[in-house]
């Protein structure tokens, strides 16, 4: 019993991927893959937050069937995505492109770590300065707790 | 200056806050179109009510007109048309209809019970044109000039508040230009 449901787990994931070759059948193993990473790094305009696809809004449907159509035809996956965009506007990228607007979007992360990163090397670098001007001795105390040792010596 | 340090996480929560405060009601689901300022895309589609004839961009040449995407299965459509006809008999401003994959005799039977404000009803069954204008939800109107140029993109119902507010002087503006 057992068996059989782990078998099931692994092969349910199988039949999303068979339902969507059916749909939309490719040549090659290549564009297959180029379709799928297309479909998913392109957002559905009308219910936002949604890739084209996982929607099922019609607009959706007719997006994934224009990338379908370009994909078949040989285009490069830069073209697809500019034909989308010059459409529907820069809205329908996930991953935006690198420019002037978007400058901040890519950068805040960066500059985030950066500045968390230069807090805890801050923070380090003075408490070890503290706790050596606090514990270190002076040359001549160390000198003298030399003496003082050496004279308290039994021998 | 120790003590001013301590304030930063404050600063900063409170500049976190504005930048979230500022987002807040915001309407997320209207996007401005990619297309103003750019021509209509090329198109050639025909007449809703005579099949044989055969429109292009032509039809947006030498007068400001608006565009309006729609179908008879989209309720917001309906609750804009009476808007339309006003606009149509009142404003004096041609109405290129965009017919948005639907069904031509239904949309003539539409048109004829309700009354027609469209100067032109292209018909678009597969939503060809609706797609290269980056329609995402009917209805939706747009400004488009004399020179067949995109101005502005309206998505939603086209009221009387919308026309003042909006697309009126958008008109009158582009009326003017040369």
């Amino acid at each position: 019993m057992f068996r059989f449901i782990l078998l099931l787990c692994l092969l349910l994931p199988l039949a999303g991927i068979a339902a969507d070759g059916d749909l939309y059948p490719f040549e090659s193993q290549d564009e297959q893959d180029r379709f799928r990473t297309l479909t998913k790094e392109l957002r559905c305009p009308k219910c936002q937050n949604q890739n084209i696809a996982d929607s099922d809004a019609p607009i959706a449907k007719d997006m994934r069937e224009e990338v379908y159509r370009m994909v078949k035809e040989g285009s490069s996956n830069d073209e697809v995505v500019d034909s989308l965009v010059s459409r529907f506007g820069e809205f329908v990228r996930y991953k935006p492109e690198f420019d002037g607007r978007t400058l901040m979007l890519w950068a805040t992360p960066v500059i985030v770590v950066l500045m968390g990163l230069g807090i805890v090397i801050s923070i380090v670098v003075r408490s070890r300065r503290n706790t050596e001007t606090d514990s270190a001795l002076s040359p001549e105390q160390r000198q003298r707790a030399d003496r003082i040792l050496k004279d308290s010596d039994p021998q | 200056m120790r003590r001013v340090l301590l304030f930063i996480p404050v600063v900063l929560a409170i500049i976190l806050g504005l930048v979230l405060a500022a987002g807040i009601g915001k309407d997320t689901t209207t996007l401005e179109s990619a297309l103003i300022g750019k021509p209509m895309p090329e198109f050639q589609l025909a007449d809703l009510r005579t099949p044989d004839t055969q429109l292009t961009n032509e039809v947006f040449k030498g007068q400001v007109s608006l565009l309006n995407v729609w179908g008879t299965w989209c309720p917001a459509c309906r609750d804009e048309h009476p808007d339309l006809l006003w606009l149509a008999r009142d404003k004096g401003v041609p109405i290129v209809g965009l017919n948005y994959k639907d069904n031509r005799s239904q949309a003539i039977e539409w048109l004829d019970t309700l009354g027609d404000p469209y100067s032109t009803n292209l018909y678009d069954p597969q939503g060809k044109l609706g797609f290269d204008l980056g329609v995402y939800g009917a209805p939706e109107t747009f400004v488009v000039d004399r020179q067949g140029v995109i101005r502005y993109r309206h998505v939603g119902v086209v009221d009387e508040k919308v026309w003042e507010e909006v697309l009126g002087p958008l008109v009158r503006k582009y009326r003017e230009e040369s």
